[in-house]
């Protein structure tokens, strides 16, 4: 799985979840500042990636994960483990 | 020893009437955000509440039992010597001793009644709805009275944000009893559980310390783990998801009432939602959903409906029941 193809499918999520549009999804923003998502989102988006991505993202970790590109790091990070 | 019980035993059990309390005392977002850093907005988001309940500071457990437990008495067409036994789910006592269910039963004039108290928080209601079916279809019991009754804002920091917006004060009620003969089960199987290594997720660490919840964790759980449950309980009554007329989960969180509804796959339209002028009321939250639907028209008699309750425990149960 590359960052891209990684990015792609947390777009998804974060539009059907937050109803942020898709392509607003980029690597630099924030989900809390600039994506106006909160605690509970986070969590249901934590959810539907391990669904997609089949990694899980524990509570404790989910909150260091302040921006998109920190959660496509931590997919591709463990992505590779599990696999 | 001979096979013995005071009653013969039944072929099923079911509800035979609702009664709901709430105190007096409507408590807006805006009174709450002039005391701790939040809004109306911010509250109606993250957990979909517009007002909630709160009990006058003299005002007990048993009060509000008591209130409750009388309307559904009343309604049931039964008398105080008709029952036999009273069970109040509640997790939120002021003190241990004595239990809130033989001083409720006294004050009901229902005379020496076997009477229990049980603590599975949120999930009390359905427990005790499931031990009062089991209890009739014995013989144990024949009615059974059932109670699920909390003053929240006891255990409750008023400055904790986290906590302070969601819980509040109420009690729920219903009348259990045989059903009448070649009728089928109005209380259907229950479907229930723990996960104890998560017991620390909702707590009061101490008995100087109030409630603490880790939200996240909370959220998570009940999101991923409770529409199986839920959809158990409908595959063992014989239920299809889709025949429901009414899905009454614990009132924990809007969210949560929605993300587990959708995973389900009922209707919004069927899903309770008295959190948003209740809040939430622990094991009160299912029984005094009822009540209150039932008093607006909203459910329909003899249709199967599902309740789920789900909390501190972490305990969960859910069971079909046909609407009274």
């Amino acid at each position: 799985m590359t960052d891209q193809e990684i990015l792609a499918g947390l777009g998804e999520i974060v539009e059907e979840i937050a109803g942020v549009p898709a392509d607003e999804v980029t690597p630099s923003k924030s989900f809390v500042d600039d994506l106006d998502i909160d605690s509970l989102s986070m969590v249901e988006i934590a959810v539907a990636a391990q669904d997609k991505f089949g990694v899980e993202i524990p509570d404790d970790q989910l909150k260091d994960l302040t921006t998109v590109q920190d959660v496509v790091n931590f997919v591709a990070k463990n992505a590779g483990d599990s696999a | 020893m001979t096979s013995f019980t005071p009653f013969p035993p039944a072929a099923g059990a079911r509800i035979i009437s609702l009664g709901g309390y709430q105190p007096a005392n409507v408590v807006t977002n805006d009174e709450i955000a002039a005391r701790v850093d939040t809004s109306d907005e911010w509250i109606r988001s993250r957990v979909g509440i517009i007002s909630r309940r709160y009990a006058a500071p003299d005002e007990t457990v048993a009060d509000m039992a008591v209130v409750a437990g009388g309307k559904a008495l009343a309604s049931s067409g039964l008398s105080p010597a008709d029952i036999d036994l009273v069970v109040v789910a509640t997790c939120s006592t002021e003190v241990p001793i004595p239990n809130v269910s033989a001083m409720t039963a006294h004050r009901l004039g229902i005379v020496s009644p076997g009477a229990y108290d049980l603590n599975a928080a949120c999930a009390g209601f359905c427990y005790a709805l499931a031990n009062a079916s089991d209890a009739v279809r014995v013989g144990t019991a024949r009615h059974v009275l059932v109670i699920g009754a909390e003053k929240m804002t006891s255990w409750i920091d008023p400055y904790d944000r986290s906590t302070c917006i969601i819980f509040a004060d109420g009690a729920g009620a219903a009348v259990v009893g045989p059903v009448a003969d070649g009728e089928p089960p109005g209380i259907g199987p229950v479907v229930w559980g723990s996960a104890g290594d998560m017991a620390d997720k909702i707590a009061i660490p101490d008995r100087r310390s109030y409630m603490y919840q880790e939200g996240q964790a909370v959220f998570r759980w009940a999101t991923t783990t409770m529409h199986p449950i839920a959809a158990q309980a409908c595959e063992r009554a014989g239920v299809a998801v889709s025949d429901l007329s009414a899905f009454v989960p614990h009132q924990a969180n809007l969210r949560i009432i929605e993300a587990i509804a959708r995973r389900l796959g009922v209707p919004r339209e069927r899903v309770a939602d008295d959190i948003v002028h209740s809040g939430n009321t622990s094991s009160a939250s299912v029984p005094l959903a009822l009540a209150r639907m039932a008093e607006r028209g909203e459910l329909k008699a003899g249709s199967p409906a599902l309740l789920l309750g789900f909390g501190a425990g972490l305990c969960y149960a859910a069971q079909v029941i046909t609407v009274p």
